[in-house]
């Protein structure tokens, strides 16, 4: 091959591939970065919501769908205009810490104990404290996310509840991955999880893992919507996180969220609380 | 006059600190052929590379036609008119077309008469027919031919060829070495060879130069080198492989008497009655018989006994005790007829002409 | 076995039947990852070149440096490049974090070194008379830097399809600095892992499928043109 062949070639590459840099950069104050967690773009609701609200607003949304923690990390330090999790302790840090303003009630879904059918540990018809201590007494497999996410700390809060101590157990073991895979892993190694139902419904028909506990008020996995503080991070687009903070408590988005997920799975997967007392 | 093509004043090269080339004074004129010979690490390959502009030497000037060579600019203008042809053919991964043509092509050569260089210099090399095909797929000898095919092709006025033959097997060498010398005469092309073969040496220049340790203790025309070593090191370079030190009992019009372990030498050579003198004797200006021949025209006739018969390429070495250790050539056929070996008494004869003069004074001063 | 049929069968459908997210998940991946690439090679090829023909003290610790670039982990570029495109970090004036920009940033910081490392080994491997041979033969600076990357093309195209392996099949930095947002900085492997986090395995294997034929493909491409471009 010549070296103008060669010219040719690259030159054409550049032309090709350009448009991919060209496109990346939409004005600063039409994006609107949204922190939340895997299980709100896990279960496919924000895959419904967010197009909804881009339309109406004419914001752009980038959705960072991270851990928990990861997403009020970012909210901390004033790298995302608002923020959907369900962390209750670390988002009332947040509010304490003054990073984060107008923290809003959006819904809730319900965490669940899931495990083998065969139930090694026996916990039907248990409480939910009483459950971990079970299957601590019984030293059956428990897999947590260890990631940092809501359901982690979820998962934390009941253990302490249950007065264990986790170090150096071997039937408890962390995935440090996303609710889908950590529910796959349960299926495969035969482990006790716990899920919030959103996802554990999404996937439900592939995994042979059953309801072993649910319905326990300590069980409530429960989303805010906050906002990001504008006059400490100038950089926040506040308006923006405002105007999404806004819509997901609006009266049209409550219905939509209510009735997400009957169609596909016979039941929904969250319920509405926007307005509801705490 | 005119300056010589190539001119090197007061040269130096450090490696580190340590000094790897140091020569005062060397020309190359135009037309030259200069061998320059020595064993390994004298130092040719790094005079080569100082001469053609592609090492920076520590100090001293290079001059091309009387013109110093003294920015990047005239050096690199320099290298287009010089070119140098190394041990390795180090062909580009392309047909044997295309390797002749680069050259051209990095001077900006026009298609046409590129087209045209190439074909005549590959004709000239005897290597037409492989135009086409793939330098990979070349014989070591079609290689060396391609690559200096390649340096041809520039029509540089001085060709510096590093050993360009010793990687090649004797057939293709002689083949290549005739080939080189016709084509270095035709075109009038000023070279400069490193080598370590003297035979190579004198097949193809009319003047040498013998390096060691990264200096030239001898330069001149090519005969006067050869037969007349003014050092013991050029002497066994050049092939002078007995060395005798003797002493002038007699020095009468040219015509020396020399005294050496209790046997005489006449000699061609002045020098004062009494003296010390080196001389040296080329192996093959001696030959043996098995008795003295008065008629013949060999001034030196002297009894000895061979000590050793060593097979050496078409020849056989033999060496003699005639009272100091002398060695010779000769072919089959008279090992044969004289019955040749250890213990068998001969004479071996030698001209007057054929006792050089190395050097006078003791030995190893 | 059911799994790999059933993502085989997926794949066939999302290919056959162009599906347009699909499909522009895969223009994605190679624009970002092609041009990544791109930008490594000027870059990465710049520097081999640096480093093959200058002598310079400290020469031995830059390559050194080079070969340790060659093993960056992409989730430790990644979390450096987030870290410096936060809209309050030092970068944030550019506002490419979450861009497909980004990704390329993140991309040609991997495949730099990569292709800088394996590049100046292509180059030492040339025999060292050659760089003397060709300026003998007149070459200029430029002249010589041509044709000793002539010379040594079939390992440097070597090291162009390792660093573009390398980041079209990395995720860690992709999903840290694009933010995985659809339509805009899905890639095929942070696509991937976004559907098998969800439980769509069959997608995810579709996805990671349409992977490895792209890789393969792109590959197999560099392959003949090296094949192709020696002579008899």
């Amino acid at each position: 091959m010549t070296r103008s062949a060669c010219l040719r070639l690259g030159l054409a590459l550049v032309t090709a591939l350009c448009p991919a840099l060209l496109a990346a950069a939409p004005p600063a104050q039409k994006v609107v970065i949204l922190a939340t967690t895997t299980s709100t773009q896990d279960s496919g609701l924000l895959d419904e919501l967010v197009p909804a609200f881009e339309k109406e607003t004419g914001y752009m949304v980038k959705t960072i769908a991270v851990g928990s923690g990861q997403a009020i990390a970012m909210g901390k330090r004033g790298e995302a205009d608002v923020l959907l999790v369900h962390s209750p302790d670390a988002e009332k840090a947040l509010m304490t810490d003054g990073a984060g303003v107008n923290r809003r009630l959006v819904m809730h879904n319900d965490f669940i104990l899931v495990g083998p059918a065969a139930d090694p540990a026996g916990l039907a018809k248990l409480g939910a404290v009483a459950c971990f201590q079970r299957i601590a007494a019984t030293g059956s497999l428990f897999l947590s996310r260890g990631d940092n996410s809501g359901t982690h700390a979820q998962e934390l809060k009941l253990w302490k509840a249950a007065g264990i101590t986790l170090e150096g157990k071997t039937w408890y073991q962390q995935t440090g991955q996303g609710m889908g895979q950590t529910l796959a892993i349960a299926a495969e190694k035969k482990a006790y999880t716990l899920a919030d139902r959103g996802t554990y419904l999404a996937l439900k028909k592939k995994l042979g893992l059953p309801i072993l506990h649910e319905g326990d008020p300590a069980l409530r996995n429960v989303y805010h919507v906050i906002e990001v503080n504008s006059t400490r991070f100038p950089k926040v687009n506040a308006a923006g996180g405002r105007a999404f903070a806004d819509f997901m408590v609006s009266k049209a988005v409550q219905t939509r969220i209510k009735d997400f997920g009957i169609a596909l799975y016979g039941s929904p997967l969250f319920f509405a609380d926007a307005g509801l007392p705490e | 006059m005119s300056a010589p093509l190539l001119e090197v004043r007061e040269l130096t090269v450090h490696r580190g600190r340590t000094p790897v080339l140091d020569i005062p004074s060397l020309r190359v004129g135009q037309g030259e052929v200069l061998a320059l010979i020595g064993p390994n690490g004298a130092g040719k390959s790094t005079l080569l590379l100082t001469l053609a502009a592609l090492l920076k030497p520590t100090a001293g000037t290079l001059m091309f036609h009387g013109e110093v060579l003294d920015s990047e600019a005239k050096r690199q203008a320099f290298r287009r008119r010089v070119t140098m042809v190394f041990q390795d053919p180090l062909l580009f991964d392309t047909t044997v077309r295309e390797n002749i043509a680069s050259g051209l092509r990095l001077h900006g050569v026009a298609a046409e008469e590129r087209q045209q260089r190439v074909e005549a210099t590959a004709a000239q090399f005897g290597i037409a027919g492989l135009l086409d095909r793939s330098a990979r797929h070349l014989s070591g000898g079609e290689a060396q031919r391609t690559a200096l095919a390649r340096a041809f092709a520039l029509r540089p006025e001085l060709l510096l060829l590093d050993e360009p033959f010793s990687a090649l097997d004797p057939p293709t060498r002689g083949g290549l070495l005739e080939d080189l010398g016709r084509i270095l005469a035709d075109t009038g092309t000023s070279a400069l060879l490193a080598t370590h073969d003297q035979a190579e040496a004198s097949r193809l220049a009319n003047r040498l130069a013998v390096m060691r340790g990264g200096r030239i203790l001898q330069a001149g025309a090519l005969q006067q080198v050869m037969n007349h070593p003014e050092d013991p090191f050029v002497a066994a370079f050049v092939g002078m492989e007995t060395l005798l030190q003797c002493t002038v009992s007699a020095a009468v019009e040219g015509v020396l008497t020399l005294a050496l372990a209790g046997h005489e030498l006449i000699a061609v050579g002045e020098a004062n009655v009494g003296d010390p003198i080196l001389v040296g004797i080329r192996p093959e200006h001696v030959t043996l018989s098995l008795q003295t021949d008065k008629t013949s025209s060999a001034r030196n006739q002297l009894p000895g006994t061979v000590t050793k018969v060593i097979p050496w390429g078409p020849f056989h070495r033999v060496e003699l005790d005639c009272g100091f250790d002398l060695s010779t050539w000769v072919t089959p056929q008279s090992l044969a007829e004289l019955a040749l070996a250890p213990g068998r008494p001969v004479v071996a004869a030698f001209k007057a002409t054929a006792v050089h003069v190395v050097r006078k004074g003791p030995q190893g001063g | 076995m059911d799994l790999i049929w059933e993502g085989l069968r997926k794949a066939l459908e999302l290919l056959v039947g162009l599906d347009p997210e699909v499909l522009g998940i895969t223009l994605l991946s190679l624009k970002v990852s092609g041009l990544a690439t791109l930008i490594s090679v000027v870059l990465g090829l710049g520097l081999a070149v640096a480093v093959a023909l200058n002598e310079f003290p400290g020469k031995r610790l830059v390559i050194a440096l080079m070969n340790t670039g060659m093993g960056l982990p992409p989730v430790v570029v990644g979390l450096f490049v987030t870290i410096l495109l936060w809209r309050n970090g030092p970068l944030g004036f550019l506002g490419i974090l979450y861009t497909p920009a980004a990704i390329i940033l993140a991309q040609a910081v991997i495949a730099t070194p990569i292709i800088a490392g394996l590049g100046l080994a292509a180059l030492q491997h040339l025999p060292p008379e050659l760089r003397l041979q060709i300026l003998s033969l007149g070459a200029t600076r430029r002249q010589l830097v041509w044709l000793l990357l002539r010379e040594a093309r079939l390992p440097l195209l070597a090291a162009v399809m390792a660093g573009f392996g390398g980041v079209i099949s990395e995720v860690g930095a992709s999903i840290m600095v694009g933010g995985n947002l659809k339509g805009s900085t899905r890639v095929l492997t942070t696509a991937t892992v976004m559907e098998s986090s969800r439980g769509n395995f069959e997608v995810a294997f579709a996805l990671s499928f349409i992977l490895l034929v792209l890789a393969f493909s792109v590959n197999a491409l560099l392959t003949h043109l090296q094949q192709s471009r020696r002579p008899r």
